[in-house]
Protein backbone atom coordinates (compact mmCIF):
# COMPACT_ATOMS: atom_id res chain seq x y z
CA UNK A 1 0.00 0.00 0.00
CA UNK A 2 1.34 3.38 -0.95
CA UNK A 3 2.06 6.05 1.17
CA UNK A 4 -0.65 8.00 -0.02
CA UNK A 5 -2.71 5.60 0.55
CA UNK A 6 -2.06 5.47 3.68
CA UNK A 7 -2.30 9.28 4.70
CA UNK A 8 -6.00 8.61 3.50
CA UNK A 9 -6.55 5.89 5.62
CA UNK A 10 -5.34 8.02 8.85
CA UNK A 11 -7.62 10.98 7.47
CA UNK A 12 -10.64 8.36 7.06
CA UNK A 13 -9.89 7.23 10.48
CA UNK A 14 -10.01 10.64 12.07
CA UNK A 15 -12.90 11.73 10.63
CA UNK A 16 -14.69 8.67 12.05
CA UNK A 17 -13.49 9.42 15.09
CA UNK A 18 -14.80 12.76 15.10
CA UNK A 19 -17.94 11.78 13.63
CA UNK A 20 -18.87 8.94 16.16
CA UNK A 21 -17.74 11.71 18.93
CA UNK A 22 -20.28 13.97 17.82
CA UNK A 23 -22.87 11.37 17.25
CA UNK A 24 -22.28 9.84 21.10
CA UNK A 25 -22.66 13.77 21.85
CA UNK A 26 -25.76 15.05 19.91
CA UNK A 27 -27.13 11.35 20.92
CA UNK A 28 -26.56 11.63 24.67
CA UNK A 29 -26.56 15.18 25.42
CA UNK A 30 -28.05 17.31 23.17
CA UNK A 31 -31.33 15.33 21.46
CA UNK A 32 -34.46 15.24 23.86
CA UNK A 33 -35.99 12.11 24.88
CA UNK A 34 -38.28 10.56 22.72
CA UNK A 35 -41.83 11.02 23.33
CA UNK A 36 -43.27 7.02 23.75
CA UNK A 37 -39.80 5.16 24.21
CA UNK A 38 -37.64 7.88 26.12
CA UNK A 39 -34.17 7.60 26.52
CA UNK A 40 -34.21 4.42 25.21
CA UNK A 41 -34.66 5.61 22.04
CA UNK A 42 -31.08 7.17 21.97
CA UNK A 43 -30.03 3.43 21.02
CA UNK A 44 -31.57 4.22 17.87
CA UNK A 45 -28.53 6.50 16.89
CA UNK A 46 -26.65 3.46 16.68
CA UNK A 47 -28.67 0.56 16.00
CA UNK A 48 -29.74 1.57 12.21
CA UNK A 49 -26.36 2.66 11.25
CA UNK A 50 -24.47 -0.63 12.31
CA UNK A 51 -27.00 -2.91 10.97
CA UNK A 52 -27.05 -0.68 7.73
CA UNK A 53 -23.29 -1.13 7.66
CA UNK A 54 -23.09 -5.05 8.38
CA UNK A 55 -25.49 -6.42 6.37
CA UNK A 56 -25.38 -3.94 3.29
CA UNK A 57 -22.25 -2.07 2.98
CA UNK A 58 -19.97 -5.12 4.28
CA UNK A 59 -21.64 -8.12 2.62
CA UNK A 60 -22.72 -5.52 -0.52
CA UNK A 61 -18.53 -5.45 -0.91
CA UNK A 62 -18.31 -8.58 0.06
CA UNK A 63 -20.48 -9.89 -2.44
CA UNK A 64 -19.31 -7.67 -5.58
CA UNK A 65 -15.61 -8.03 -4.86
CA UNK A 66 -16.65 -11.84 -4.67
CA UNK A 67 -18.20 -11.26 -8.15
CA UNK A 68 -15.54 -9.52 -9.70
CA UNK A 69 -12.98 -12.04 -8.64
CA UNK A 70 -14.69 -14.70 -10.04
CA UNK A 71 -15.18 -12.98 -13.63
CA UNK A 72 -12.11 -14.16 -15.34
CA UNK A 73 -11.36 -10.58 -16.61
CA UNK A 74 -11.15 -8.66 -13.53
CA UNK A 75 -9.87 -11.72 -11.81
CA UNK A 76 -7.21 -10.23 -9.34
CA UNK A 77 -6.21 -11.27 -5.53
CA UNK A 78 -7.27 -7.73 -4.82
CA UNK A 79 -10.95 -8.96 -4.54
CA UNK A 80 -10.36 -11.65 -2.82
CA UNK A 81 -8.17 -9.74 0.36
CA UNK A 82 -11.34 -7.11 -0.03
CA UNK A 83 -13.72 -9.47 -0.03
CA UNK A 84 -12.72 -10.87 2.86
CA UNK A 85 -11.53 -8.21 4.76
CA UNK A 86 -15.31 -6.69 4.27
CA UNK A 87 -16.41 -9.94 5.49
CA UNK A 88 -14.41 -9.73 9.01
CA UNK A 89 -15.76 -6.64 9.67
CA UNK A 90 -19.11 -7.03 8.66
CA UNK A 91 -19.19 -10.20 11.06
CA UNK A 92 -18.26 -7.66 13.50
CA UNK A 93 -20.84 -5.61 13.03
CA UNK A 94 -23.41 -8.07 12.32
CA UNK A 95 -22.42 -9.29 16.00
CA UNK A 96 -22.78 -5.57 17.06
CA UNK A 97 -25.94 -5.28 15.40
CA UNK A 98 -27.56 -8.10 17.34
CA UNK A 99 -26.03 -7.24 20.62
CA UNK A 100 -27.57 -3.57 20.37
CA UNK A 101 -31.23 -4.79 19.43
CA UNK A 102 -30.63 -6.99 22.14
CA UNK A 103 -30.06 -4.37 24.65
CA UNK A 104 -33.18 -2.32 23.34
CA UNK A 105 -35.21 -5.25 23.02
CA UNK A 106 -35.01 -6.46 26.34
CA UNK A 107 -36.61 -3.09 28.12
CA UNK A 108 -38.90 -2.36 25.06
CA UNK A 109 -40.42 -5.97 24.40
CA UNK A 110 -39.63 -7.46 27.79
CA UNK A 111 -37.39 -10.18 26.52
CA UNK A 112 -33.25 -9.80 25.67
CA UNK A 113 -34.23 -12.45 21.96
CA UNK A 114 -37.55 -13.29 20.27
CA UNK A 115 -37.90 -15.47 17.60
CA UNK A 116 -38.66 -12.68 15.05
CA UNK A 117 -38.11 -13.36 11.29
CA UNK A 118 -35.80 -10.54 11.61
CA UNK A 119 -33.85 -11.20 14.31
CA UNK A 120 -33.26 -14.89 13.38
CA UNK A 121 -32.22 -13.98 10.06
CA UNK A 122 -29.25 -12.23 11.20
CA UNK A 123 -28.04 -14.49 13.76
CA UNK A 124 -28.32 -17.12 10.73
CA UNK A 125 -26.22 -14.60 8.44
CA UNK A 126 -23.56 -14.18 11.51
CA UNK A 127 -23.31 -17.90 11.97
CA UNK A 128 -23.56 -17.74 7.63
CA UNK A 129 -19.88 -15.52 7.69
CA UNK A 130 -18.90 -17.35 10.34
CA UNK A 131 -18.64 -20.45 8.16
CA UNK A 132 -17.35 -18.39 5.60
CA UNK A 133 -14.35 -17.34 8.17
CA UNK A 134 -13.52 -20.67 9.22
CA UNK A 135 -13.15 -22.10 5.28
CA UNK A 136 -10.67 -19.13 5.00
CA UNK A 137 -8.54 -20.27 7.89
CA UNK A 138 -8.45 -24.11 6.25
CA UNK A 139 -4.76 -23.58 4.70
CA UNK A 140 -4.66 -23.94 0.35
CA UNK A 141 -2.94 -22.24 -2.19
CA UNK A 142 -3.74 -18.70 -2.38
CA UNK A 143 -5.53 -18.83 -5.97
CA UNK A 144 -7.88 -22.05 -4.16
CA UNK A 145 -8.63 -20.31 -1.48
CA UNK A 146 -9.94 -17.23 -3.12
CA UNK A 147 -11.72 -19.33 -5.28
CA UNK A 148 -13.38 -21.21 -2.76
CA UNK A 149 -14.26 -17.90 -0.18
CA UNK A 150 -15.50 -16.29 -3.71
CA UNK A 151 -17.90 -18.93 -3.94
CA UNK A 152 -18.51 -19.30 -0.76
CA UNK A 153 -19.76 -15.26 -0.06
CA UNK A 154 -21.77 -15.22 -2.84
CA UNK A 155 -24.27 -18.41 -1.88
CA UNK A 156 -24.34 -16.62 1.77
CA UNK A 157 -24.79 -13.03 0.14
CA UNK A 158 -27.73 -14.78 -1.61
CA UNK A 159 -29.37 -14.94 2.40
CA UNK A 160 -29.20 -11.39 2.61
CA UNK A 161 -32.43 -10.39 1.00
CA UNK A 162 -34.28 -13.02 2.94
CA UNK A 163 -32.92 -10.96 5.89
CA UNK A 164 -34.18 -7.39 4.11
CA UNK A 165 -37.38 -8.92 3.09
CA UNK A 166 -37.91 -11.02 6.12
CA UNK A 167 -39.90 -8.46 7.77
CA UNK A 168 -42.49 -7.99 4.99
CA UNK A 169 -42.38 -12.06 4.45
CA UNK A 170 -43.23 -12.97 8.05
CA UNK A 171 -45.64 -10.67 10.12
CA UNK A 172 -43.80 -10.12 12.85
CA UNK A 173 -43.55 -7.79 16.03
CA UNK A 174 -40.40 -6.50 14.92
CA UNK A 175 -40.76 -2.98 13.35
CA UNK A 176 -41.30 -1.97 10.03
CA UNK A 177 -38.40 -0.06 8.42
CA UNK A 178 -38.57 3.25 9.59
CA UNK A 179 -36.27 5.28 6.80
CA UNK A 180 -36.08 2.70 4.31
CA UNK A 181 -39.56 2.42 3.97
CA UNK A 182 -41.39 1.79 0.81
CA UNK A 183 -42.42 5.30 -0.16
CA UNK A 184 -39.06 6.75 1.61
CA UNK A 185 -40.46 9.52 3.98
CA UNK A 186 -38.95 10.19 6.74
CA UNK A 187 -40.68 9.41 9.93
CA UNK A 188 -38.17 10.87 12.61
CA UNK A 189 -37.90 14.53 12.70
CA UNK A 190 -35.81 17.66 13.32
CA UNK A 191 -32.51 17.21 15.44
CA UNK A 192 -33.58 13.34 16.11
CA UNK A 193 -32.64 12.79 12.30
CA UNK A 194 -29.96 14.81 11.93
CA UNK A 195 -28.11 12.68 14.56
CA UNK A 196 -29.29 9.39 13.02
CA UNK A 197 -27.81 10.75 9.74
CA UNK A 198 -24.79 11.74 11.47
CA UNK A 199 -24.86 8.10 13.11
CA UNK A 200 -25.29 6.66 9.15
CA UNK A 201 -22.32 8.98 8.10
CA UNK A 202 -19.52 7.69 11.42
CA UNK A 203 -20.10 4.39 11.12
CA UNK A 204 -19.87 4.33 7.40
CA UNK A 205 -16.67 6.18 7.71
CA UNK A 206 -15.68 3.27 11.11
CA UNK A 207 -16.76 0.65 8.14
CA UNK A 208 -14.37 2.06 5.48
CA UNK A 209 -11.90 2.93 7.81
CA UNK A 210 -11.44 -0.83 9.35
CA UNK A 211 -11.65 -2.29 5.56
CA UNK A 212 -8.71 -0.40 4.61
CA UNK A 213 -6.77 -1.53 7.68
CA UNK A 214 -7.86 -4.66 7.37
CA UNK A 215 -7.18 -4.79 4.00
CA UNK A 216 -3.55 -3.69 4.85
CA UNK A 217 -3.22 -7.02 7.42
CA UNK A 218 -4.03 -9.12 4.41
CA UNK A 219 -1.50 -7.91 2.21
CA UNK A 220 1.17 -7.87 4.85
CA UNK A 221 0.30 -11.35 6.31
CA UNK A 222 0.71 -12.50 2.77
CA UNK A 223 3.99 -11.09 2.04
CA UNK A 224 5.32 -12.62 5.73
CA UNK A 225 3.10 -16.09 4.49
CA UNK A 226 5.77 -16.02 1.25
CA UNK A 227 8.82 -14.88 2.53
CA UNK A 228 8.71 -16.99 6.34
CA UNK A 229 9.95 -19.92 4.50
CA UNK A 230 12.64 -18.38 2.55
CA UNK A 231 13.85 -16.24 6.49
CA UNK A 232 13.57 -19.38 8.18
CA UNK A 233 15.73 -21.01 5.99
CA UNK A 234 18.51 -18.76 5.50
CA UNK A 235 18.35 -18.47 9.24
CA UNK A 236 18.69 -22.13 9.36
CA UNK A 237 21.77 -22.07 7.04
CA UNK A 238 23.32 -19.25 9.26
CA UNK A 239 23.23 -21.88 12.43
CA UNK A 240 24.52 -24.43 10.08
CA UNK A 241 27.88 -22.68 8.83
CA UNK A 242 28.31 -21.77 12.15
CA UNK A 243 30.96 -24.23 14.39
CA UNK A 244 29.00 -26.58 16.23
CA UNK A 245 30.56 -25.98 19.61
CA UNK A 246 32.57 -22.84 20.03
CA UNK A 247 36.52 -22.51 20.54
CA UNK A 248 35.76 -22.93 24.54
CA UNK A 249 38.22 -26.11 24.24
CA UNK A 250 41.32 -23.87 24.77
CA UNK A 251 44.31 -25.40 26.34
CA UNK A 252 42.12 -29.22 26.42
CA UNK A 253 44.73 -29.12 23.05
CA UNK A 254 44.06 -28.04 19.28
CA UNK A 255 44.12 -31.50 18.59
CA UNK A 256 40.61 -31.44 20.10
CA UNK A 257 39.59 -28.32 18.79
CA UNK A 258 40.35 -29.26 14.97
CA UNK A 259 38.41 -32.11 15.61
CA UNK A 260 35.38 -30.82 17.08
CA UNK A 261 35.64 -27.98 14.54
CA UNK A 262 35.98 -30.88 11.57
CA UNK A 263 33.02 -32.51 12.85
CA UNK A 264 31.10 -29.22 12.88
CA UNK A 265 32.26 -28.53 9.29
CA UNK A 266 31.09 -31.99 8.14
CA UNK A 267 27.70 -31.85 9.79
CA UNK A 268 27.15 -28.20 7.97
CA UNK A 269 27.64 -30.27 4.85
CA UNK A 270 25.50 -32.93 5.58
CA UNK A 271 22.45 -30.67 6.05
CA UNK A 272 23.47 -28.64 2.82
CA UNK A 273 23.66 -31.71 0.78
CA UNK A 274 19.83 -32.64 0.49
CA UNK A 275 18.13 -29.07 0.14
CA UNK A 276 21.01 -28.24 -2.00
CA UNK A 277 20.31 -31.23 -4.05
CA UNK A 278 16.33 -30.15 -4.35
CA UNK A 279 17.13 -26.65 -5.40
CA UNK B 1 -26.85 -30.35 -19.88
CA UNK B 2 -29.21 -32.60 -19.02
CA UNK B 3 -28.19 -35.41 -20.35
CA UNK B 4 -24.62 -35.13 -18.65
CA UNK B 5 -27.16 -34.92 -15.69
CA UNK B 6 -28.42 -37.89 -16.42
CA UNK B 7 -24.91 -39.98 -16.57
CA UNK B 8 -23.67 -38.06 -13.59
CA UNK B 9 -27.33 -39.24 -11.70
CA UNK B 10 -27.38 -42.76 -12.91
CA UNK B 11 -23.92 -43.72 -12.14
CA UNK B 12 -23.92 -41.63 -8.19
CA UNK B 13 -27.16 -44.12 -7.59
CA UNK B 14 -25.73 -47.08 -9.12
CA UNK B 15 -22.92 -47.10 -6.67
CA UNK B 16 -25.27 -46.04 -3.70
CA UNK B 17 -27.40 -49.22 -5.20
CA UNK B 18 -23.92 -51.32 -4.83
CA UNK B 19 -22.23 -50.08 -2.33
CA UNK B 20 -25.43 -49.83 -0.12
CA UNK B 21 -24.46 -47.13 2.37
CA UNK B 22 -27.09 -45.04 2.36
CA UNK B 23 -28.97 -47.87 2.90
CA UNK B 24 -27.49 -49.14 5.68
CA UNK B 25 -25.89 -45.59 6.83
CA UNK B 26 -28.02 -42.96 6.31
CA UNK B 27 -31.57 -44.44 7.06
CA UNK B 28 -30.67 -46.06 10.05
CA UNK B 29 -29.11 -43.00 11.52
CA UNK B 30 -32.56 -40.64 10.48
CA UNK B 31 -34.36 -43.90 12.54
CA UNK B 32 -32.28 -42.91 15.04
CA UNK B 33 -33.04 -39.85 15.15
CA UNK B 34 -36.54 -40.25 15.69
CA UNK B 35 -36.30 -42.65 18.46
CA UNK B 36 -33.93 -40.37 20.76
CA UNK B 37 -36.13 -37.35 19.50
CA UNK B 38 -38.95 -39.79 21.17
CA UNK B 39 -36.55 -40.24 24.56
CA UNK B 40 -35.73 -36.30 24.74
CA UNK B 41 -39.44 -35.33 24.79
CA UNK B 42 -40.86 -37.73 27.07
CA UNK B 43 -43.30 -40.51 26.25
CA UNK B 44 -46.31 -38.20 26.11
CA UNK B 45 -48.24 -38.65 22.91
CA UNK B 46 -49.03 -34.59 22.75
CA UNK B 47 -46.47 -33.33 22.84
CA UNK B 48 -44.43 -35.29 20.16
CA UNK B 49 -47.31 -34.45 17.89
CA UNK B 50 -46.80 -31.50 18.12
CA UNK B 51 -43.44 -31.37 17.69
CA UNK B 52 -43.36 -33.90 15.01
CA UNK B 53 -43.23 -32.16 12.31
CA UNK B 54 -40.53 -29.92 13.33
CA UNK B 55 -38.60 -33.02 14.26
CA UNK B 56 -39.26 -34.56 10.66
CA UNK B 57 -37.61 -31.78 9.11
CA UNK B 58 -34.52 -31.87 11.71
CA UNK B 59 -33.97 -35.49 10.55
CA UNK B 60 -33.97 -34.89 6.82
CA UNK B 61 -31.54 -31.87 7.33
CA UNK B 62 -28.96 -33.95 9.38
CA UNK B 63 -29.41 -36.56 6.57
CA UNK B 64 -28.90 -34.51 4.17
CA UNK B 65 -25.60 -33.32 5.51
CA UNK B 66 -24.89 -37.23 5.98
CA UNK B 67 -25.60 -37.88 1.77
CA UNK B 68 -23.92 -34.64 0.85
CA UNK B 69 -20.66 -36.37 2.61
CA UNK B 70 -21.17 -39.43 1.00
CA UNK B 71 -21.80 -37.92 -2.30
CA UNK B 72 -18.66 -36.14 -1.85
CA UNK B 73 -16.52 -39.35 -0.53
CA UNK B 74 -17.27 -40.44 -4.37
CA UNK B 75 -15.73 -38.28 -6.29
CA UNK B 76 -12.48 -38.09 -3.60
CA UNK B 77 -10.91 -41.76 -4.94
CA UNK B 78 -7.57 -41.20 -6.28
CA UNK B 79 -8.27 -39.42 -9.85
CA UNK B 80 -11.30 -39.77 -9.62
CA UNK B 81 -12.58 -35.66 -10.09
CA UNK B 82 -9.84 -35.35 -12.28
CA UNK B 83 -11.67 -38.34 -14.44
CA UNK B 84 -14.82 -36.35 -14.44
CA UNK B 85 -13.22 -33.07 -15.69
CA UNK B 86 -11.43 -34.65 -18.51
CA UNK B 87 -14.48 -36.74 -19.69
CA UNK B 88 -15.86 -33.78 -21.26
CA UNK B 89 -19.10 -33.61 -19.04
CA UNK B 90 -20.39 -30.11 -18.08
CA UNK B 91 -20.08 -28.86 -14.87
CA UNK B 92 -23.54 -27.71 -14.84
CA UNK B 93 -24.51 -30.77 -15.69
CA UNK B 94 -22.44 -32.37 -12.76
CA UNK B 95 -24.09 -30.13 -10.28
CA UNK B 96 -27.35 -31.46 -11.45
CA UNK B 97 -26.26 -35.03 -11.66
CA UNK B 98 -24.97 -35.35 -8.23
CA UNK B 99 -27.73 -32.71 -6.76
CA UNK B 100 -30.29 -35.57 -8.35
CA UNK B 101 -28.87 -38.31 -6.99
CA UNK B 102 -28.49 -36.71 -3.43
CA UNK B 103 -32.54 -35.65 -3.64
CA UNK B 104 -33.82 -39.28 -4.80
CA UNK B 105 -31.87 -40.98 -1.33
CA UNK B 106 -33.91 -37.61 0.42
CA UNK B 107 -36.81 -39.11 -1.08
CA UNK B 108 -36.02 -42.44 0.41
CA UNK B 109 -35.21 -40.91 3.75
CA UNK B 110 -38.20 -38.65 3.63
CA UNK B 111 -40.93 -41.71 3.00
CA UNK B 112 -39.40 -43.82 5.91
CA UNK B 113 -38.92 -40.76 8.11
CA UNK B 114 -43.07 -40.09 7.09
CA UNK B 115 -43.96 -43.35 8.16
CA UNK B 116 -41.54 -43.36 11.35
CA UNK B 117 -43.68 -40.41 12.76
CA UNK B 118 -47.08 -41.68 12.08
CA UNK B 119 -46.26 -45.21 13.54
CA UNK B 120 -44.04 -43.36 16.24
CA UNK B 121 -45.59 -39.89 16.85
CA UNK B 122 -48.71 -41.05 16.03
CA UNK B 123 -49.26 -38.13 13.33
CA UNK B 124 -52.32 -37.82 11.09
CA UNK B 125 -52.09 -35.77 7.96
CA UNK B 126 -55.30 -34.44 6.83
CA UNK B 127 -53.76 -32.29 3.50
CA UNK B 128 -51.49 -34.94 1.78
CA UNK B 129 -50.71 -32.85 -1.28
CA UNK B 130 -49.73 -29.82 1.06
CA UNK B 131 -46.99 -32.20 2.38
CA UNK B 132 -45.94 -33.86 -0.29
CA UNK B 133 -45.40 -30.51 -2.75
CA UNK B 134 -43.78 -28.57 0.19
CA UNK B 135 -41.15 -32.23 0.63
CA UNK B 136 -40.75 -31.79 -3.09
CA UNK B 137 -39.43 -28.28 -3.10
CA UNK B 138 -37.56 -28.40 0.06
CA UNK B 139 -36.10 -32.14 -1.62
CA UNK B 140 -34.36 -29.76 -4.43
CA UNK B 141 -33.98 -26.61 -2.08
CA UNK B 142 -31.75 -29.48 0.23
CA UNK B 143 -29.87 -31.29 -2.06
CA UNK B 144 -28.92 -28.15 -4.68
CA UNK B 145 -27.54 -26.49 -1.48
CA UNK B 146 -25.53 -29.50 -0.10
CA UNK B 147 -24.11 -30.30 -3.51
CA UNK B 148 -22.82 -26.55 -3.64
CA UNK B 149 -21.30 -26.83 0.02
CA UNK B 150 -19.99 -30.25 -0.52
CA UNK B 151 -18.20 -29.58 -3.69
CA UNK B 152 -16.37 -26.35 -1.76
CA UNK B 153 -15.29 -28.49 0.83
CA UNK B 154 -14.39 -31.15 -1.33
CA UNK B 155 -10.96 -32.52 -0.34
CA UNK B 156 -10.08 -30.12 2.57
CA UNK B 157 -8.72 -32.33 5.40
CA UNK B 158 -11.63 -30.64 7.76
CA UNK B 159 -14.77 -31.10 5.84
CA UNK B 160 -16.07 -33.43 8.00
CA UNK B 161 -16.56 -30.44 10.56
CA UNK B 162 -17.08 -27.42 8.19
CA UNK B 163 -19.63 -28.70 6.12
CA UNK B 164 -22.10 -29.24 8.67
CA UNK B 165 -21.24 -25.62 9.81
CA UNK B 166 -21.49 -23.96 5.97
CA UNK B 167 -24.55 -25.99 5.03
CA UNK B 168 -26.98 -25.90 8.12
CA UNK B 169 -27.11 -21.99 8.68
CA UNK B 170 -27.73 -22.22 4.57
CA UNK B 171 -31.00 -24.76 4.74
CA UNK B 172 -32.25 -23.09 8.12
CA UNK B 173 -35.12 -21.43 5.71
CA UNK B 174 -36.10 -24.99 4.21
CA UNK B 175 -36.28 -26.20 8.42
CA UNK B 176 -38.83 -23.16 9.38
CA UNK B 177 -40.91 -23.52 6.34
CA UNK B 178 -40.91 -27.31 6.03
CA UNK B 179 -41.93 -27.56 9.32
CA UNK B 180 -44.17 -25.02 8.83
CA UNK B 181 -46.04 -26.07 6.08
CA UNK B 182 -46.21 -30.16 7.45
CA UNK B 183 -47.71 -28.50 10.81
CA UNK B 184 -50.61 -26.47 8.42
CA UNK B 185 -50.86 -30.10 6.52
CA UNK B 186 -51.34 -32.26 9.71
CA UNK B 187 -53.99 -29.56 11.03
CA UNK B 188 -55.48 -28.79 7.78
CA UNK B 189 -54.71 -25.27 7.51
CA UNK B 190 -53.98 -24.91 3.80
CA UNK B 191 -54.29 -21.21 3.03
CA UNK B 192 -51.85 -20.63 6.36
CA UNK B 193 -49.29 -23.65 4.95
CA UNK B 194 -49.80 -22.97 1.28
CA UNK B 195 -48.14 -19.54 1.84
CA UNK B 196 -45.11 -21.74 3.42
CA UNK B 197 -44.63 -22.85 -0.77
CA UNK B 198 -43.34 -19.18 -1.58
CA UNK B 199 -40.20 -19.51 0.32
CA UNK B 200 -39.67 -23.09 -0.64
CA UNK B 201 -39.94 -23.10 -4.10
CA UNK B 202 -37.36 -19.88 -4.63
CA UNK B 203 -35.03 -21.19 -2.07
CA UNK B 204 -34.82 -24.36 -4.29
CA UNK B 205 -34.77 -21.92 -7.70
CA UNK B 206 -32.21 -19.65 -6.33
CA UNK B 207 -29.86 -22.52 -5.26
CA UNK B 208 -30.24 -24.79 -8.65
CA UNK B 209 -29.44 -21.39 -10.15
CA UNK B 210 -26.10 -20.31 -8.06
CA UNK B 211 -25.31 -24.16 -8.62
CA UNK B 212 -25.51 -24.46 -12.22
CA UNK B 213 -23.86 -20.83 -12.54
CA UNK B 214 -20.76 -21.32 -10.02
CA UNK B 215 -20.24 -25.15 -10.03
CA UNK B 216 -17.60 -24.60 -12.59
CA UNK B 217 -15.33 -22.82 -10.89
CA UNK B 218 -15.40 -24.73 -7.80
CA UNK B 219 -14.47 -27.77 -9.88
CA UNK B 220 -11.85 -26.25 -11.50
CA UNK B 221 -10.34 -25.73 -7.59
CA UNK B 222 -10.54 -29.27 -6.10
Amino acid sequence: MSARMRSVTRWIGAAAAVSTALTVWLGLWVTPPAEVQGTLARLLYLHPPIAWVALYCAFGVAALSSVLYLWHRTRSLFWDRLGASAVEVGVVFTALTLVTGSLWGRPTWGVWWTWTARLTSTALLLVLFLGYLALRRVPADPEVRARRCAVAALVAFVDVPIVTFSVDWWQTLHQRGTVLNPGLTLKVHGLMAWTMGLGFLAMTLVFVWMLLVRYRVEVLADRIGDGELEVSLSERWAEGSMPVIGDGAGAAGAGATAGVTALGTALDATLRQPAGGGR
Amino acid sequence: MWRDALLVAGKDIRIELRSRVALWQVLPFAVLVLVLFGFALGPGPRALRVAAPGLYWLAVLFSTVLATQRSMAIESGEGTRDGLRLSGIDPAGVFLGKAAAVAIQLVAVQVLLGAGIVVLFDVHVQTWWLALVASVLATVGLSAAGVLYGALSAGLRVRETLLPLLVLPIVAPVLISGSRAWSAAVSGAVASGASWLKILGPFAAVYLAVGVALYGPLQEVA
